[in-house]
């Protein structure tokens, strides 16, 4: 790992105040390697077109390659292609799934399950849900060290249960959840599983048909991609069933005002002129980690994440929130009573960016008491000298607070 | 002899030409807050909360023989700061002279340049509330 690796993402090679960038706010988004802003460029200084209409030369080309990166994310996952659709991102995932799938087979009296330390994308969409139709939201409680408390779970579990959905790998705290096993209890009582896969996807290999998932959602942006584009996977017989989400171009296989058929998976789903360039980056991310390795990339990463927490405890009054077993490259800390937002903003100034603030998971921040966290969260590409360099910038940052 | 705004504003900005290291600017900045007086607990309730602020500012001013003073905490160290910078200069002025002030020692510290636009638009907020209270008084 790393100079080699490092040179490919240019934007790491900058000065921030005065200081070399330190990028751990990889949790947010992550930064984008050259294969992928060529890939980019490329489309639009070579073959911008639109896809799957035009015989051209131009539009051949574009379908082309957007399909080809469809088939990438279909191998990279292990599902066939008809089960990939591109969508914006990981909301909406679950805001297709929320709302074709349920709208569809949920009815009053129905319950849906998630955990208590989701993302608000993976809240909301199924509080809608349920407040549309007289279904009730339970919600899978934690420990105070980040895990999901599985007899709880299993508890929860009946055969009025018809969703689970839950994160692979929580964006706050970076615990890992046992999927498969939540995904296996749930197929007991007849429930389809939705898996917000938005942090497992940099980390892990994900393969679909181990975890025997019913659905996964993912943002290409968190995957070394571009934004505005992200994947979700259903299983085929689960998609086939399903009503369109929205109608439009490409949805459709003729349109008349006597009634409309519509198309095949995936197009079903993918209404009006996707985002083409942004399916093309897709594919060129996980053609670039798959060339790294994903074995490669995690064991790197949990090497930063076993170093960074020492050397963040050696930082006077730290306390790390989040000590799951089973944890990704994800550091949540708090130093005494210094409100996390004062030691975002004297990181800033030393060149290092963290996440600072509940992190889109409220209801987790009130179940641990508290409003917020300072968030690290590393990439393959970050070093054990940023992370001292960090440890030495939160000490000042500490010293000047205290 | 209370002195002018202009004055105090002066000697804030020979405080700060002292450092060059922004990180130095912010460390004097949490001092001063440091330093504010408690504000008493009855007015940390949301009708003395500052709108427009991203971290909790608690505003409070009363008059004495014609001048205003103001009491102020937050919940963040950096915007406590901020807040009793502000204190500094408009505590116990006159109505008149508070809402006339135009504040220039903000620009002349560089005091924006570093603040992220939301933290920007909170320092305006404070400015607004302190004037409004002013012209109440007034
Ligand atoms: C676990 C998790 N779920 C869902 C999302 C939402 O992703 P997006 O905003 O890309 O749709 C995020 C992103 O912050 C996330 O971390």
């Amino acid at each position: 790992m790393n100079d080699s690796i490092r040179s490919q993402f240019p934007i790491l090679h900058q000065h921030v105040n005065g200081k070399p960038l330190i990028y751990f706010d990889n949790a947010a988004t992550s930064q984008k390697p050259l294969a992928v802003i060529n890939a980019i460029e490329d489309y639009y200084k070579q073959y911008n077109s639109n896809i799957h209409r035009g015989a051209h030369h131009l539009a051949q080309m574009a379908t082309e390659k957007y399909e080809d990166a469809r088939k990438t994310v279909a191998q990279h996952i292990n599902a066939s292609e008809r089960e990939i659709n591109f969508v914006r991102g990981t909301t909406e995932a679950v805001n297709l799934v929320a709302t074709s799938y349920g709208r569809k087979f949920i009815k009053a009296g129905d319950e849906i399950i998630v955990s208590e330390m989701e993302h608000h994308s993976n809240i909301v969409p199924w509080q809608m849900l349920c407040e549309e139709k007289g279904a009730t939201l339970r919600v899978i409680p934690i420990t105070d060290s980040g895990e999901i408390i599985f007899e709880e779970y299993l508890k929860l579990l009946s055969e009025k249960t018809k969703i689970v959905s839950i994160a692979y790998i929580s964006n706050a705290l970076g615990s890992i959840h046992p999927v498969k096993e939540i995904i296996r209890a749930a197929h007991e009582v007849g429930a389809v599983v939705f898996i917000d896969g938005a942090q497992a996807l940099p980390h892990k290999k994900v393969d679909v048909k181990d975890l025997d998932c019913d659905f996964l959602g993912f943002s290409g942006h968190k995957v070394f991609a571009g934004t505005g584009i992200g994947i979700l996977y259903g299983k085929e017989e689960l998609l086939e069933k399903m009503n369109p989400y929205m109608g439009g171009g490409e949805m459709i296989k003729s349109v008349s005002f006597a009634g409309t058929t519509y198309n095949d998976l995936p197009y079903k789903f993918e209404a009006g002129t996707p985002h083409i360039e942004g399916g093309i980056s897709l594919g060129a991310a996980l053609n670039y980690i798959n060339e790294i390795g994903l074995e490669n990339i995690s064991a790197y990463e949990d090497e930063l994440l076993a170093y960074g927490t020492e050397k963040f405890l050696e930082v006077e009054g730290l306390r790390i929130v989040g000590t799951a077993k089973n944890k990704a490259s994800v550091i949540s800390f708090l130093v005494n009573d210094i409100h996390p937002y004062d030691l975002g903003v004297l990181l800033n100034e030393q060149g290092i960016a963290i996440r600072t603030g509940h992190h889109c998971c409220q209801p987790l921040m009130d179940r641990l008491k508290m409003e917020g966290t300072c968030r690290a969260s590393f990439a393959f590409y970050n070093t054990k000298e940023e992370i001292d360099a960090t440890a030495n910038a939160l000490k000042r940052a500490v010293k000047i607070l205290s | 002899m209370q002195k002018s705004v202009g004055d105090i504003e002066n000697e804030i900005v020979e405080e700060f030409e002292l450092f060059d290291d922004q990180m130095d600017k912010y460390e004097y900045i949490i001092d001063i807050g440091k330093k504010l007086p408690a504000l008493d607990a009855k007015y940390m309730t949301d009708d003395f909360l500052v709108k427009g602020c991203q971290s909790k500012v608690w505003l409070h001013a009363y008059e004495k023989d014609g001048q205003l003073f103001f009491e102020a905490d937050s919940n963040t160290a950096i915007t406590k700061g901020i807040i009793a910078l502000l204190v500094r200069v408009l505590s116990g002025q006159s109505a008149k002279e508070i809402i006339s002030s135009p504040l220039s020692f903000i620009d002349k510290i560089n005091l924006r340049a570093h603040l992220s636009s939301q933290r920007s638009n909170g320092l305006s907020s404070m400015i607004v509330k302190m004037k409004a209270y002013a012209s109440a008084f007034s």
